[in-house]
């Protein structure tokens, strides 16, 4: 399933979001599995709480960002439904 | 040389265990009960594995659950951040403990299955212990934990590969694990009881393929394919000493399961030494980073960046030099060594059962099925 801009992305249940103090970097844990977060991936999956849409975690980054972030958040998203780490609606 | 920062730590608490299957990945001369180390060493291990790095912790064995200390060293884990899985055979899995390793912080639950069929899995483990697996199953299941199943296949059960999809999925398990046989430890003495033909593995395969994509959202499906029927190697762990330690029941700290069968390699306790220290500084930890260790022909081989010549500990057991390519390999000169194995692994599959008290080299006893 392709994600677009209404999909509703939500971190896997078993998935949390931490901060690793010795790597001095954000990572989410899941059963038998890490990954290291950059800046900017922990940004993304802050807002990924079941409710926003893509298009609303785009735009909140937006302002952020200062430039159209939407086929970026939708390509890093992408590859984390595809590990079954973030599930879609 | 530079070290990376490791992310997962296996802790076998103890080398105790109800169940005695053959492919025990154990080593085959185990430690005693008087020989594991406290609930406070395991803290302080827990604790310098995570100034290390470590972010992921297997609360293993043996079975975990024979030490009544489980619950407060999952605690222990929970509040130094790290993300636990209990390994169990699920016998020892009472409601009672269920409910307090959830109050402790324990996220994921593990349970093994030997077969879907009832006499199967019996003989499998050689002890009947399906009815407390079902029942441990369901409480995990009930309680909430991340609940994953493991079945290690080999010849007796690895046709019934589609019931045992189906049985972990009736089962609401969140993740199945089918791991072909690892040939250490208990395996390799078992290798001819337990290798499958060629056909069963390619029909297994199709099997989990179909399962995957069927299952996929509700149950996740990890297949790992047994690497005798490969050509390449597997990349052991990432790596020697790159991501993975596994601390024995006696403190004893190896870089991986099967490193024990290297018998030129001394490995330091976590008793006697900080784990940052046999991580970072051990002999045994850097014998075989990087490349500089390899010979022919992995030393110009572009794949050693892949596969990194694969399992040094298979490596040890079967060519008798830890620096040889791993003879899974094609382009390995000794390749015969596994052509070989397979070949002469058939007949009726007779066991011999992981026992504590019975190393192979001892006599009888014990009621084991010795191999003759």
């Amino acid at each position: 399933m392709a994600l677009t801009a209404t999909s509703v992305p939500a971190l896997w249940r078993f998935a949390r979001l931490d901060f690793d103090a010795v790597r001095q970097q954000r990572v989410l844990l899941y059963p038998e599995g890490v990954v290291l977060l950059n800046a900017t991936g922990a940004s993304i999956l802050d807002l990924c709480d079941g409710r926003r849409t893509v298009g609303d975690i785009a735009a909140a980054l937006q302002e952020r960002y200062q430039c159209d972030v939407t086929a970026d958040v939708i390509e890093y998203l992408s590859k984390l439904v595809e590990r079954e780490l973030i599930r879609v609606d | 040389m530079s070290t990376n920062h490791p992310t997962t730590l296996l802790a076998e608490i103890t080398h105790r265990c109800p169940l005695h299957c053959p492919y025990c990945s154990n080593p085959l001369e185990m430690n005693r009960a008087a020989d594991e180390m406290t609930t406070d060493d395991w803290k302080r291990v827990f604790a310098e594995a995570r100034q290390l790095g470590v972010l992921q912790l297997g609360l293993s064995g043996g079975e975990p659950l024979v030490r009544p200390d489980v619950e407060a060293l999952a605690a222990h884990a929970r509040s130094l951040g790290l993300y636990t899985t209990l390994v169990t055979s699920g016998v020892g899995l009472t409601r009672q403990r269920a409910e307090k390793l959830r109050e402790a912080g324990l996220e994921h639950i593990q349970i093994s299955l030997q077969d879907s069929d009832r006499a199967s899995a019996d003989r499998i483990a050689g002890m009947s212990a399906v009815p407390q697996k079902l029942a441990a199953a369901a409480v995990v299941r009930e309680l909430g934990f991340a609940f994953s199943i493991n079945v290690v296949l080999h010849r007796e059960n690895i046709d019934r590969v589609g019931e045992v999809i189906e049985l972990a999925a009736g089962l609401g398990a969140d993740r199945l694990e089918l791991a072909n046989t690892q040939y250490y430890g208990w395996a390799l003495e078992n290798r001819n009881a337990l290798m499958p033909t060629r056909a069963q593995v390619a029909a297994a395969s199709d099997v989990a393929d179909v399962a995957i994509q069927r299952h996929r959202g509700r149950m996740q499906i990890l297949y790992v394919l047994p690497d005798y029927y490969e050509s390449y190697p597997k990349p052991c762990y990432g790596g020697w000493g790159r991501h993975y330690l596994l601390v024995a029941p006696d403190g004893r700290t190896l870089p991986c399961h099967g490193a024990t069968h290297i018998t030129t390699l001394r490995f330091d306790s976590a008793r006697d030494r900080s784990l940052q220290w046999i991580w970072e500084e051990s002999p045994a930890f850097q014998a075989f980073r990087g490349d500089d260790w390899m010979q022919e022909p992995c030393r110009s081989c572009p794949r050693k960046a892949v596969d990194f010549g694969g399992c040094r500990c298979q490596a040890f057991a079967l060519t008798g030099d830890a620096t040889n390519t791993d003879p899974v390999c094609t382009l390995s000169p000794l390749r015969g060594i596994i052509d070989r194995a397979v070949e002469e692994s058939k007949g009726p599959p007779i066991y011999q059962y992981r026992y504590l008290s019975l190393a192979p080299a001892e006599g009888g006893g014990d009621g084991a099925t010795r191999r003759e």
